[in-house]
C-alpha cells in the first residue's frame, strides 16, 4: 500500500467505521488521500452524488433521511455554507459518536470535507457539548495534525454547546451557534435550508459523515455489500443497561434486536429492549428477533433512532424505569411549547403514580388521554418522543400495569436504576 | 367659536380624555396569558381595549386643537409635540406633550404592528403605560379645575382603579409563573446521578 | 381537497385563548389552556373568522396556509 496512491478499494475492501488507525498517516496508509476536487468541474460531485445514492445511506443521527437526497438539497441551496458535524448525542445512553470521534476522528472529519465540497461550504464547525472532554481533545489533536499537514482544504473548528438533550436538534445547534440560544425553532417547513446569516449550513451526524468519507473513497460496493438489500451498510449502536459488556458495537443493518443484545452478555434473562434511545419505544419478548432496520422497526411501532439498545433484565420494573426516562424527558424541554412544558411534567407524574402502585384505572385512562394530547404538538419531536417511549411502556409491560394500576405494584420498582441520566447542565 | 367656549372645549374634552385614557388601561392592565375565568371573552376585552384607546385619541385631539385655537394664552402647534418649548406654563404643557407624543407611538405602531417585530412593538406599548402618569399630571398641574373636588375625587378614582389593576397584574404574572412545572422531590427513587434541578428554559 | 388552515407556531404560543373563543369550530383548549387546531380544511363561513383570530392573537401566534391536503 503506497500512501498519497489513490486505491481504487480500501485495503481488505470491507466497509467499517471501526477498527482503523487514529492517527493521520495511519489514517493515510489505510485509506489513501483525501482528494477532494476543490475546482470547478462538476463531474466529481456529481459522481460523489451517485455513490451515495447508489449506496443507500441514511442518516444516522435518528432522523434517518437518505444522504444523497440531503446532499442535493444542499448543494442547490448555494455556496458559502458552513458544515456543522453533529456529536452531541443527547441521549444518555449513546456513546456511538464520542467513540467513533476518539479512535477514529479522521473519518468523520473527512467526510465533513467532503460534503464541504460538493456544497461549497466554507467552514466546517464540530459541535462536542461540555461535558465530553476527552472527545474534544481527541478531535482537536487530529484537527492540529490536519492543519500542520495542510491536509484539510476548508477550516475545521471545534464548538462546546452545553450538553442538554436538545442540543442536538437540527435547529436548536443552528440556534446556539447563532445566537447562543440551544432552542428548537419551529420549522412548519422542514424542507427549507438551515440557515447561519444568510448562509446555509449543513448538519450531519458523525457517523453519518464516516460512512460519506468511506463511500466517497471506495464507492458504493462495499458499503452494500453489508446489511441487506433494502437496507444497506453497517451501524455503529450503543448497548447498555443489565449487561456484563456495556459499550459501542458495529453491526450489519438488518441484524436481529436479539442478536445485537446478547453481544454485551445480558446479566439476566431479558425482559425487553428499549430501542433508539430515551426517546424511543421498548420492545417486548415477542418481537425481539426483529431486524434492526427502518421498515421491520415500523411494523412493530418502533424505530432504529439514535443507535441505542437498552437491555431491560428481569429483575428490573419497566414502569418505574419508564417513569425515570419520563421525569428525565421532562426536565430536558426547551421550555417554549405549552403542551411539552406543562403536558410531559403530568404524563411523568402520571407515570411514576403508576409505578409507586398508586394509580387507578381513572389515571391509566387519564394517561392515554394526555399521550394524546400531547403528541405532535410542540416544536420539536421531543414530546413525540416522550409521548412514544410511555406508550409502548404501557404496551409491552401491560400485566404491570394492571397489576400497579390495582394497587399491587412488583417489589422491584425500588431497585436502583440500570439507566444512565446525565448530571445536570445549566443553560 | 370664542374664547371661553374655546377654553371650556379644552377642559372638558381633557378631564374626559383623562377618563378614557385611565379605562384603556385598566382593560389593558387586567390581562394574562393562560387566563383561568373560561367564562370571560378575552378577545372582546381585548377589542374594547383598543376601541376605547382610539376615542380616547379623539377626545385629545380635541382638547389639543381647542388649546391651540384658543388665543387667550399661547402654545403654539409646535409646543404640541415638542415637550417644554411652550410659552405658556411651560412645564404642565411640556407633560402634556410628552404624553402626547407617548400615544402617537402607540398608535402608529399598532397601525404597523405586522412590519414590526414583535419585540419592538411590545417594547413601545410597555414604555407607552407611562403616557398615564404622565397625563395625570398634566391635568392636576395645569390647576385650571384640579382644585374642584369632584375633579380631585375624580384623579383619586384614576389613581385607585389603576393602581388595583397594576397590582392585579403582578399577582397574576407571578402566580402564572409559579404555575410551571417545577421538579419536586424523588417521586421514584432515582440513581443518584439523575438531576434534581429543574431547568426549565433560559427564560 | 385543498382549503385553508389554520397553523399555530407553538413557540410563541402563550395560551391567552382569544382564538378558540372566536372560532370554536376549529380550535379547542387542551387542560392546560393551549390550542388544538382541527387539521381539516376550514369551512368557507369561518375564514374571516380565522383571518380576526390571526389579527387578534396577541403573540402573533397564527397563520393562516392555504394546502392541498396530501
Amino acid at each position: 500500500m503506497t500512501p498519497g496512491v489513490n486505491p481504487v478499494g480500501a485495503v481488505d475492501n470491507v466497509h467499517r467505521l471501526l477498527g482503523h488507525p487514529s492517527d493521520l498517516k495511519g489514517h493515510l496508509d489505510a485509506h489513501g488521500p483525501l482528494n477532494v476536487a476543490h475546482g470547478r468541474d462538476g463531474s466529481w460531485q456529481q459522481d460523489l452524488v451517485t455513490s451515495l445514492e447508489a449506496s443507500g445511506l441514511t442518516g444516522r443521527g435518528g432522523g434517518a433521511f437518505p444522504a444523497a437526497i440531503k446532499l442535493a438539497l444542499a448543494q442547490s441551496a448555494g455556496p458559502g455554507g458552513t458544515v456543522v458535524v453533529n456529536a452531541m448525542e443527547g441521549e444518555p445512553a449513546s456513546d456511538k459518536d464520542a467513540l467513533l470521534l476518539t479512535r477514529t476522528p479522521h473519518l468523520a472529519l473527512d467526510g465533513a470535507q467532503y460534503v464541504a465540497a460538493l456544497c461549497r461550504a466554507v467552514r466546517i464547525v464540530i459541535c462536542i457539548p461540555i461535558g465530553r472532554d476527552s472527545v474534544a481533545m481527541a478531535v482537536n489533536q487530529a484537527i492540529m495534525a490536519r492543519a500542520r499537514y495542510r491536509y484539510a482544504p476548508v477550516r475545521e473548528e471545534i464548538v462546546r454547546p452545553p450538553g442538554r438533550f436538545l442540543t442536538g436538534e437540527e435547529s436548536a445547534l443552528i440556534n446556539w451557534i447563532e445566537s447562543a440560544r440551544p432552542l428548537p425553532v419551529f420549522r412548519p417547513d422542514k424542507g427549507a435550508p438551515l440557515r447561519i446569516g444568510r448562509r446555509q449550513a449543513l448538519v450531519h451526524n458523525a457517523e453519518t459523515l464516516a460512512h460519506i468519507a468511506l463511500i466517497a473513497r471506495n464507492g458504493a460496493g462495499p458499503f452494500r455489500a453489508r446489511g441487506m438489500t433494502e437496507e444497506p451498510g453497517t451501524s455503529l449502536v450503543t448497548i447498555s443497561g443489565d449487561v456484563k459488556y456495556p459499550g459501542v458495537v458495529e453491526i450489519d443493518r438488518g441484524t436481529p434486536l436479539w442478536d445485537i443484545a446478547v453481544r454485551s452478555q445480558p446479566v439476566e434473562p431479558v425482559q425487553a429492549l428499549l430501542v433508539g434511545g430515551y426517546g424511543g419505544t421498548w420492545v417486548g419478548p415477542a418481537h425481539l428477533g426483529t431486524p434492526y432496520a427502518p421498515i421491520p422497526l415500523r411494523t412493530i411501532g418502533a424505530a432504529a433512532g439514535a443507535g441505542v439498545i437498552v437491555v431491560l433484565g428481569k429483575t428490573s420494573c419497566g414502569l418505574a424505569e419508564s417513569a425515570r426516562i419520563a421525569r428525565f424527558l421532562a426536565d430536558q424541554s426547551a421550555g417554549q411549547c405549552g403542551p411539552c412544558v406543562y403536558g410531559l411534567p403530568a404524563i411523568a407524574d402520571d407515570v411514576a403514580k403508576l409505578a409507586r402502585g398508586e394509580g387507578s384505572g381513572e389515571d391509566i385512562v387519564r394517561l392515554h388521554h394526555r399521550l394524546d394530547q400531547v403528541d405532535g404538538r410542540g416544536a420539536c419531536r421531543h414530546p413525540d418522543g416522550a409521548v412514544s417511549l410511555v406508550r409502548s411502556a404501557l404496551a409491552v409491560f401491560s400485566s404491570d400495569v394492571a397489576a400497579h394500576g390495582q394497587g399491587h405494584p412488583c417489589p422491584q420498582w425500588r431497585k436502583p436504576t440500570s439507566l444512565r441520566f446525565p448530571r445536570p447542565v445549566r443553560l | 367659536m370664542n374664547s371661553t367656549s374655546l377654553w371650556y372645549a379644552t377642559r372638558a374634552s381633557g378631564i374626559v380624555a383623562l377618563i378614557l385614557l385611565t379605562l384603556t388601561m385598566v382593560l389593558g392592565l387586567v390581562t394574562t396569558s393562560r387566563p383561568r375565568a373560561r367564562n370571560w371573552p378575552g378577545f372582546a376585552q381585548q377589542e374594547l381595549h383598543r376601541r376605547i384607546s382610539i376615542i380616547a385619541v379623539v377626545f385629545v385631539a380635541i382638547h389639543v386643537v381647542t388649546s391651540i385655537l384658543d388665543t387667550y394664552v399661547h402654545i403654539g402647534w409646535l409646543a404640541i409635540v415638542v415637550p417644554f418649548t411652550s410659552p405658556y406654563s411651560r412645564f404642565w404643557v411640556g407633560l402634556g406633550a410628552i404624553a402626547l407624543d407617548l400615544m402617537v407611538a402607540v398608535f402608529v405602531s399598532s397601525l404597523l404592528r405586522a412590519h414590526l417585530k414583535p419585540g419592538t412593538w411590545r417594547a413601545i406599548h410597555w414604555v407607552a403605560y407611562a403616557s398615564w402618569p404622565v397625563a395625570l399630571m398634566h391635568t392636576f398641574g395645569m390647576g385650571t379645575d384640579s382644585r374642584e373636588h369632584w375633579v380631585v375625587a375624580l384623579g383619586a378614582l384614576c389613581v385607585f382603579a389603576v393602581s388595583l389593576s397594576l397590582a392585579w397584574r403582578v399577582r397574576a404574572t407571578a402566580k402564572r409563573r409559579a404555575s410551571v412545572p417545577t421538579i419536586t422531590d424523588h417521586l421514584v427513587p432515582l440513581n443518584r446521578h439523575v438531576t434534581t434541578a429543574r431547568t426549565r428554559g433560559p427564560l | 381537497m385543498s382549503g385553508m388552515r389554520i397553523r399555530i407556531d407553538p413557540v410563541a404560543c402563550e395560551a391567552y385563548g382569544y382564538c378558540a373563543e372566536l372560532l370554536p369550530e376549529a380550535i379547542s383548549l387542551d387542560e392546560w389552556g393551549y390550542p388544538i387546531v382541527d387539521d381539516r380544511p376550514l369551512h368557507p363561513e369561518l375564514v374571516a373568522l380565522a383571518k380576526r383570530a390571526a389579527r387578534d392573537c396577541p403573540k402573533r401566534a397564527i397563520s393562516l396556509r392555504e394546502k392541498a391536503s396530501g
